[in-house]
């Protein structure tokens, strides 16, 4: 089971700058290990992630084998409104996750 | 009598230093497929198209020396202002010895405020970590760090 861990400040002054810390559950095979058998184990990523703020793109990020299991990203960004941030992780074999955070801004 | 033994011993030595030899040799053609620095630099060209990069401006954090390579916290930073006119672009991260050479781009802009982003990358080995940055004026900046890691990533079976 997927699932996300999203740090926001619930609260900001207009024009604060504001750390975001995001962290997803994945395994994030990288296509490179191999079973005791010797057969390659297939590549299962998260290939990218997408941080919008009220529709808007602010921050994405292209995701390689070489980001470690449970991708953990961090970001900043400048408190302009209140309003809603929606995260968004896709990876292999289909996956998808999102999850959302509320800022309101003084 | 004596004849037999001395050959056997001479064959076992002759065997035991061919071994030795064949030994050494498997040593660099069993190594696992990793990003060669030429495929770093290709890898490179890739983002920049060919325009210089100079050395400055980026702030590339990572430990110096890792044990476990799994998880290696790292964080870049990059000392430009965040202007709708000039701001950072994006931020591209690089290795030398993994199997690939991409670690990770990450892609901002002036609502970012600050160019600054943080992750935990795997290592597969003791190598170079090169951060690039792209600038609103087309500008490339750049900074390199050495990592040594004792227990490198990739290698452990999966049962």
């Amino acid at each position: 089971m997927a699932s996300a861990l999203i740090n926001v400040p619930a609260k900001a002054k207009r024009g604060d700058i504001i750390e975001i810390k995001t962290l997803m559950s994945h395994i994030m095979e990288t296509g490179y290990r191999h079973t005791a058998s010797g057969e390659i184990v297939p590549r299962n990523i998260i290939t990218s992630f997408t941080c919008r703020f009220n529709g808007n793109e602010i921050f994405r990020t292209d995701l390689f084998p070489a980001i470690s299991a449970n991708p953990f990203i961090t970001f900043f960004t400048t408190a302009t409104e209140s309003g809603k941030f929606e995260f968004e992780w896709i990876g292999d074999r289909g996956f998808s996750e999102t999850a959302s955070a509320s800022i309101s801004v003084e | 009598m004596q004849q037999p033994t001395n050959s056997s011993r001479r064959k076992f030595l002759g065997l035991a230093g061919g071994a030795a030899a064949l030994g050494a040799l498997p040593v660099v053609i069993i190594r696992p497929a990793e990003a060669t620095p030429a495929m770093l630099a290709a890898a490179i060209q890739n983002v920049t198209g060919g325009a210089a990069v100079r050395t400055g401006k980026v702030k590339l954090e990572i430990p110096p020396l890792v044990e476990n390579g799994n998880t290696v916290p790292m964080t870049v930073t990059v000392a430009h202002p965040m202007a709708p006119e000039d701001h950072v672009r994006s931020i591209h991260v690089f290795n030398e010895k993994n199997p690939q050479p991409n670690i990770a781009n990450f892609h901002l802009g002036p609502h970012n405020g600050r160019a600054q982003v943080s992750t935990r990358i795997r290592l597969a080995d003791s190598q170079k970590i090169v951060a690039i940055a792209k600038l609103s004026d087309g500008s490339f900046w750049s900074a390199s760090v050495d990592v040594v890691v004792t227990l490198a990533a990739c290698t452990e079976e999966v049962i």
